[in-house]
């Protein structure tokens, strides 16, 4: 049976418990809203140029260039982008999970976030190397991952694919886990999973639907591919770090919401039992003076 | 049918209507777009964007990009695209002297190109800014 004493020193704990996640939760959200509004600010372009390119390689099918070709290697390159901090329930553990079940032999890990860092290390898997990434993320800093995965794609012909493990932000009750191959470039299947407006991805766009027979490249096809590509890819990826920052910060407010809704309702829970115990003291001192009383007589 | 012009940047959609002309800055110089123009895909460079619709003329400065012109379609997609109103001719004068300055410093190749691109978008943004006001 715990002292009314002790009661109350838990309630105060549990309070100020309930006060830094209230906090935490307050900060997530600012940071949840800014992040969320970039996401879906950067759709319109990845979607557009998603459609385009899906428009090129449709119409355009002698030509192409050595990023769109499908290979034959084993070798695998994932990236992997979690979040650098805790607390934000099971996003990174359903990520890295989800990620390391699809992995092969052959896979090498590329990481975004310390989390992940962390825990492929951990496992002691093949970690090829580490980005940091700021929050608010900035296109400079994912155009410097980008562009080593694209360089070392590009250098070793045994690399047969490279994949993006993140997580992709759908509301902020709900953000799935998601891989997609970044490499070889495949604008049919590449951003199917990105949409949410059900107008991109395999999705033909509304200029295919016109009646032509292929484009013309100014000043040719493999210059325009040379500089659309890469930048294709850079902005693909940033998209997909975009949409895993509003998802980490949802998570994390939504993870912090109900810790201090639990910890309120076990300062609810707490106090009624010191008010029972409190109770349940006075009415024995009561008794005892009365019993006394009654001796005395 | 008019022609249907849809630009954008990463941070957002800047403008989609239907549009009567299209001029802007190509790869190998600048490029007039009416309807029913043939199917075309080029690289754009920074510099300026018009269209006119119902005779007004509105202008644009552009970032670096990539246009895919189809019949009743042009789709441009680029890193920048403000209008007269929104540059500031200060600050993007200051911004091009920074990248002025830094551009001494560089030396690695990469950081160049970057450096470079930045420059262009601020005299693309200044010239924009400077034809309006000789006017």
């Amino acid at each position: 049976m715990p002292s009314t004493r002790d009661i109350r020193r838990r309630i105060k704990s549990v309070k100020s418990t309930a006060q830094i996640t209230k906090a935490m939760q307050l900060v997530a959200a600012s940071k949840m809203k800014k992040a969320q509004d970039q996401a879906i600010a950067g759709r319109h372009y990845s979607n557009l140029i998603n459609k385009v390119l899906v428009n090129l390689k449709e119409k355009v099918g002698d030509e192409s260039h050595n990023l769109l070709e499908e290979r034959t290697g084993d070798k695998e390159i994932l990236l992997l982008v979690t979040t650098d901090k805790g607390l934000c329930g099971g996003l990174n553990t359903n990520l890295i999970r989800k990620a390391l079940d699809s992995a092969g032999a052959n896979t090498t890990f590329v990481t975004v976030g310390r989390k992940g860092c962390q825990s492929i290390g951990r496992l002691k898997k093949d970690l090829l190397a580490d980005f940091p990434v700021a929050d608010p993320a900035s296109f400079a800093q994912c155009k410097t991952v980008s562009k080593f995965v694209l360089d070392k794609f590009l250098e070793d012909p045994e690399i047969g694919r490279v994949r993006v493990a993140f997580t992709n932000f759908i509301t902020t009750l709900t953000q799935t886990p998601t891989i997609e191959t970044l490499l070889p470039i495949n604008p049919m299947t590449l951003g199917r999973v990105m949409d949410f407006e059900g107008v991109g991805g395999g999705d033909k766009p509304e200029s295919a639907q016109e009646d032509f027979t292929g484009y013309e490249f100014e000043p040719n096809a493999s210059s325009v591919f040379d500089s659309v590509l890469p930048q294709y890819v850079n902005n693909q990826f940033y998209q997909m770090l975009l949409e895993s920052r509003a998802s980490e910060h949802s998570a994390r407010m939504v993870a912090m919401k109900s810790a201090t809704d639990n910890a309120k309702q076990l300062i609810k829970d707490l106090t009624l039992e010191y008010n029972k115990l409190r109770q349940a003291s006075i009415t024995n001192e009561l008794l005892e003076i009365t019993t006394a009383m009654k001796a005395l007589e | 049918m008019p022609l249907q012009l849809e630009i954008v940047t990463p941070e957002a959609q800047v403008f989609s209507d239907e549009v009567d002309s299209v001029v802007l800055p190509g790869n190998i110089g600048e490029m007039g777009v009416l309807p029913n123009h043939a199917p075309l895909v080029t690289t754009l460079l920074p510099g300026e964007l018009s269209f006119t619709k119902g005779g007004a003329t509105t202008e644009l400065a552009l970032g670096e990009g990539l246009v895919e012109i189809t019949h009743h379609h042009v789709h441009i997609m680029t890193d920048m695209a403000v209008s007269d109103a929104e540059i500031d001719e200060a600050a993007v004068e200051a911004a091009l002297q920074r990248a002025k300055d830094s551009l001494a410093q560089k030396s690695n190749a990469e950081e160049v190109a970057s450096v470079e691109a930045a420059i262009a978008k601020s005299l693309a943004q200044l010239k924009l800014k400077r034809k309006r006001r000789n006017l």
